[in-house]
């Protein structure tokens, strides 16, 4: 089963500097939730205190129960951050030590599949392209079957072509694990073709400042009135900053 | 460009070759003194009789065989002591001041201790090897495991890797290219390590050779356990090179 996930009161401070917060989120399980904002919003640190890699100031974050171990969440980073000297599966298997050895090799195998790079696994990352190189990192953090995923900006730095692709395989692949994904991205665009909720940040310090669930299809069609008109409204939000969380319900 | 067509290697002969000419041709002459630089040629014939008399061989194995111990040892310790600093923070302030102190004492200053707790034989001139060893390849450890990338560290901690895990799956295997750049430091000073055990007080090895031509005042002995130590010296490096490249393979690098 998925997790849905509960922030309570969550602050994020850097020498006492306040860089995020407080925020106050529930999220539901099993959707996907994209945080978008600037630079310098908060939306990374906010995933980071996620993915217990920062420790928060103050605040709560609860898990499904509570009760999580590292291999029941995911973390895809902006940059692959693969083990050089590792082939590709056993990259993607990097999470996956625990698992006696058959089960270890039908869990790679399953991750690569599923990414479309089951003829891979023996290149090593210095043979790879950025695109499938991200891939292998989405498999490693698909692999161990987590059922939060935390996704940093994962196809930023991808051309416009290859960054498509990979949202398309985002959506399959959530489609085959069912977890719950939380998408950080800069890219509007991206946001409203996966999510089905969309929570905006400004700052800093960084504050939601609009929470959305855009009833759009998944994959949406980015040429649709609907799509262009979602945007407009993400856009305008930013033109006109407002300091007031808006809710929404329609379209 | 003529140059082009003629491989390195043996561009990289003809000044060696050269130089050799310019010696053989000034000893025929009689321009230097044997006494002083024998010819060429005698080095050859003093390196033939070596071999068949199997003094060469013997003189090898000896020294070989301490710097094997040595090399061992010292490498040995160094990876134990250099991985437990790279990978603790406790470790590493409880041991590196005093390993980091004791780097400060040149390495042939230990000689009269060793002698003194080890003995005149073996132990000394393997201990004394094994000193020289040590630091470059914890040194290249230490700070190959200290360097890092802490975006690779970061996926271990998504990952819930304990200390050991963490070390055994990214900090070592990431130090790898350092920790080889360490060993291969390591051999040379090994190599210089055991002339210098061997110089001091030894009944075989290359470096008795060398001080028993300079006792007996035959410079064709001296020059021919000098041409040998090079050339282990020249032969276990490209060995241990060429075992490095196959280890760290996997690095993404601009070839030579």
């Amino acid at each position: 089963m998925p997790y849905p996930l509960h922030i309570e009161g969550l602050e994020k401070a850097f020498a006492s500097q306040l860089v995020l917060g407080p925020i106050n989120l529930g999220l539901e399980a099993g959707a996907i939730t994209a945080i978008i904002g600037r630079s310098g919003s908060g939306k990374t640190t906010l995933l980071r205190c996620l993915g217990g890699l920062e420790e928060s100031s103050a605040g709560t974050i609860t898990i499904g129960d509570g009760k999580v171990t590292a291999r029941d969440i995911g973390y895809v980073f902006q940059e692959p951050r693969l083990m050089p000297w590792l082939s590709v599966a056993k990259n993607a298997g990097f999470g996956l030590a625990d698992l006696p050895k058959p089960a270890r090799a039908q869990a790679i195998a399953e991750a690569l599949e599923v990414v479309g790079l089951s003829d891979a696994g023996a290149l090593l990352p210095k043979q790879l392209s950025g695109g499938m190189a991200q891939r292998v990192a989405l498999a490693r953090a698909l692999a161990p079957h987590p059922k939060l995923i935390l996704l940093d900006e994962p196809f930023s730095a991808l051309d416009p072509f290859t960054r498509e692709q990979m949202q398309d395989h985002l959506l399959h692949l959530h489609a085959y694990y069912g977890a719950t994904m939380v998408l950080i991205t800069h890219d509007m665009d991206e946001a409203l073709a996966l999510a089905h909720r969309v929570i905006v940040l400004d700052g800093p310090p960084g504050r939601i400042i609009g929470d959305f669930s855009p009833d759009l299809p998944h994959p949406a069609d980015r040429t649709s009135v609907p799509f262009f008109n979602w945007k407009r409204r993400l856009t305008d939000l930013f033109s006109h900053r407002r300091r007031e969380p808006e809710r929404a319900d329609a379209g | 460009m003529a140059e082009r067509h003629i491989p390195r290697w043996v561009v990289g002969f003809a000044v060696p070759v050269l130089l050799l000419g310019i010696w053989q041709a000034a000893s025929g002459a009689g321009l230097v003194s044997a006494a002083i630089l024998p010819s060429p040629l005698l080095v050859i014939n003093t390196l033939a009789a070596m071999a068949q008399s199997g003094e060469m061989a013997q003189a090898i194995g000896a020294t070989a065989y301490r710097m094997a111990l040595g090399f061992a040892l010292g490498a040995g310790a160094a990876t134990i002591l250099g991985g437990l600093c790279g990978a603790s923070a406790l470790a590493r302030a409880l041991l590196d001041p005093l390993i980091q102190a004791l780097r400060s004492v040149p390495s042939l200053a230990w000689v009269p201790l060793f002698i003194l707790w080890l003995g005149i034989f073996e132990a000394s001139k393997i201990t004394l090897v094994a000193v020289g060893v040590f630091f470059p390849v914890y040194l290249n450890l230490v700070s190959g495991i200290a360097n890092v990338d802490r975006k690779l560290l970061e996926v271990g901690r998504v990952h819930g890797f304990s200390p050991l895990r963490r070390l055994l799956r990214i900090q070592l295997p990431a130090a790898l290219p350092a920790y080889v750049v360490g060993l291969r430091g390591g051999l040379g000073l090994g190599w210089m390590f055991v002339a210098a055990a061997e110089l001091l007080g030894a009944t075989d090895g290359l470096g008795f050779i060398l001080d028993d031509g300079e006792q007996t005042g035959r410079p064709e002995r001296v020059l021919a356990a000098l041409l040998l130590f090079g050339l282990c010296g020249k032969l276990t490096d490209w060995a241990l090179a060429a075992a490095g490249r196959q280890l760290v393979s996997w690095q993404d690098i601009a070839k030579a």
